[in-house]
């Protein structure tokens, strides 16, 4: 469904991302996976076309696209779902789940929010989904985070996500509630919904997924499918590289450090 | 819809790590039952004081004919309720979208200066400036509402300015245009229009043997305006934007609410709402005095508070800014029946601000409780 090849983005004289491909197919789970400032975020934001590659193409259903905003991405069916979940607390399930896009009955001055079809709507898309919400009346802030998350992948979904594009959705969450969302990606994956799933996480990503991108310092470590790694392998070449990073940035400083104190005490 | 009834389809494919078993509701939350559901309700707090309030001064009252339970006792606060309500509904609508209008009760003064100059000394046909009032009203609430979405200034100390500007003009204007008088008064009420522009705003209706006066129309206003207002608020889109606007702008505007719109339509709102009642109180008594509704704007906000209405915006009812607005009213007058120092009332106001206030807080944290 959708297709990256080779893209790149510098800012300034940071580079990013540099040569990046991936793909994902309809009902299939891509895992990109990486450190803090791998390039995860940039990677998001240039597939939810919040700004273009500087270099590299984007591919929707074989055919190159150039985006010119988040409208033109999710027009073409691309949903990102971002941590804050773009969802307002203080008010209803059913309020939240058609905000910004509710449905209306009536016409001229009579044109009115359709709350009895908002409100069934609600019920159903999250019962189809297996989202236990005692009462769509019930504030989103009562609701807790894996429940949340759940009500965003459904609201996405229900507004035509082809693509979703989950930015760290397990990450700020209990075992248990990152299960029940794991659960989620599954059954889009199911209704063919093509997902691209980000996460520091090879326990969350492995189980779900069908191929994994690798990221590390805006590289990439390469694609694999399923098939091809284990998820030794996989917790393996996120372990390695980041301890090794760890490594080199401690070699890094630590001697430095020691040496200025050094230098201090006995100026001192 | 609970999906202890619906058996869902299990996981077919990648089990995940350890979730909860289908179906299992966390014991630890009670089932909400009637009495949770409409203790969420915003306004109840509010409809519970004013039931209160009322039979308290009902019981205060210490007119000899105890009138405080006739239709003169009604009309009296109700009448004041609609002058505090017809406000303090779309003030309490902006407050759910985030905002305040400081320059409300200026406006309310100063559009009925307007009319008075419009009319008595430019000798405009009533109806002609009953319209530029509107207009006038509806182009301050953009202004005011277009600086604090462009500004990002805290709409407090813009309207807070708006207000300085008003008041000055109103005390200032009319002192220029009278030769030194503070009130502008109408020396001739023949001229056109004024007769039906008073029917239909500043007249009376219903008067019987209780009440030979009848109740004032301002009266009918205040429940066009409330029902309105509900209306808006509960079965709109744009009810439903004024909630986001107020609750998560970011959010709002991440999933396409058009936020700078909304709150500029809500400044409009308020300062359109002011011309009315600067249109009824001119058309009503034939004339506007100087400093006229300076500090009113508290009065509205806190009857907006009292009905329910967050101050940090997203949450409360135009239905509970009516009822805060009825208290006020009931306040005021049923004091006055008691036969105390009306005095007493900014007391009064202080206390069931503050009642208001620590409910609102408790209400706030119970639909926040579950954050994670």
């Amino acid at each position: 469904m959708l297709e990256v090849r080779g893209i790149s983005k510098y800012f300034g004289s940071v580079n990013a991302l540099s040569g990046i491909s991936a793909t994902v197919g309809a009902g299939q789970v891509t895992c990109v996976l990486g450190d803090n400032g791998a390039g995860k975020s940039t990677l998001i934001k240039i597939l939810s076309g919040v700004f273009p590659p500087d270099e590299g193409e984007i591919l929707v259903d074989g055919d190159p696209v150039r985006f010119g905003g988040p409208r033109e991405a999710r027009d073409l069916g691309i949903s990102t779902v971002y941590q804050d979940l773009a969802m307002v607390p203080l008010m209803s399930v059913w309020r939240n789940f058609f905000l910004g896009s509710e449905p209306t009955k009536g016409w001229g001055p009579w044109r009115r929010f359709d709350v009895e079809k908002a409100r069934e709507l609600t019920s159903r898309e999250l019962a189809g989904m297996g989202i236990a919400i005692r009462d769509p009346e019930q504030p989103v802030g009562t609701l807790s985070g894996g429940e949340r998350q759940a009500v965003a992948i459904a609201r996405a979904i229900h507004f035509g996500a082809r693509l979703l594009i989950l930015d760290e959705p397990t990450s700020a969450l209990g075992v248990k509630q990152a299960g029940v969302v794991l659960k989620r990606i599954v059954q889009a994956r199911e209704q063919g919904i093509a997902v691209i799933f980000i996460t520091h996480n090879p326990h969350h990503a492995y189980p779900v997924g069908d191929r994994f991108v690798v990221l590390s310092r805006g590289t990439s470590l390469g694609e694999f499918a399923k098939s091809e790694i284990t998820r030794e392998e996989l917790i393996r070449l996120m372990a390695d590289n980041a301890e090794l990073e760890a490594l080199a940035h401690e070699l890094d400083v630590v001697p430095a450090a020691l040496g200025v104190e050094a230098d201090e005490d006995t100026a001192g | 819809m609970t999906e202890m009834s619906t058996p869902v389809a299990g996981l077919r494919a990648g089990s995940p790590p350890a979730g909860p078993p289908r179906g299992a509701r966390d014991e630890r939350l009670e089932p909400a039952g009637r009495l949770t559901r409409s203790l969420r309700r915003p306004e109840l707090g509010a409809l519970l004081g004013a039931v209160v309030v009322f039979v308290l001064f009902g019981v205060a009252d210490s007119t000899p004919q105890h009138l405080w339970f006739t239709q003169t006792g009604f009309e009296s606060w109700a009448q004041q309720a609609a002058f505090f309500g017809i406000m303090a509904v779309p003030v309490g609508l902006l407050m759910i979208g985030g905002e305040f209008d400081l320059s409300t009760g200026g406006m309310t003064g100063f559009t009925a200066i307007l009319m008075a100059l419009l009319i008595g000394q430019l000798h405009w046909d009533a109806w002609l400036a009953v319209i530029a009032t509107f207009a006038f009203g509806a182009l301050i609430g953009a202004l005011n509402g277009l600086v604090v979405v462009k500004s990002k200034l805290p709409s407090f100390i813009v309207t807070l300015a708006t207000y300085f500007v008003f008041r000055g003009m109103s005390i200032g204007g009319v002192l220029l245009v009278n030769h030194g008088s503070t009130e502008l008064s109408l020396t001739n009420p023949n001229g056109g229009g004024i007769g039906s522009a008073r029917a239909v705003f500043g007249s009376s209706f219903g008067s019987n043997a209780g009440l030979p006066t009848g109740y004032q129309t301002a009266i009918i206003w205040f429940v066009v305006v409330t029902a309105s207002a509900v209306w808006l608020l509960s079965r709109t889109r744009f009810g439903n934007w004024i909630y986001a606007v107020g609750g998560d702008a970011n959010a709002a505007r991440n999933v396409g609410v058009p936020v700078a719109r909304t709150k500029v339509l809500l400044f409009m709102g308020t300062s359109t709402a002011a011309s009315l009642v600067g249109v009824i109180s001119f058309l009503q008594t034939y004339s506007a005095v100087s400093e006229q509704g300076v500090g009113y704007e508290f009065y509205y906000i806190i009857a907006a508070v009292v009905g329910g209405c967050l101050l940090t915006g997203g949450y409360g009812s135009a239905l509970g800014a009516a009822l805060g607005a009825c208290i006020i009213g009931m306040a005021f007058q049923g004091v006055i029946y008691a036969g105390w120092d009306s005095s007493w009332n900014f007391t009064f106001l202080g206390v069931i601000l503050f009642l208001a206030v620590v409910v609102n807080m408790l209400i706030y944290r119970r639909a926040n409780r579950a954050r994670r």
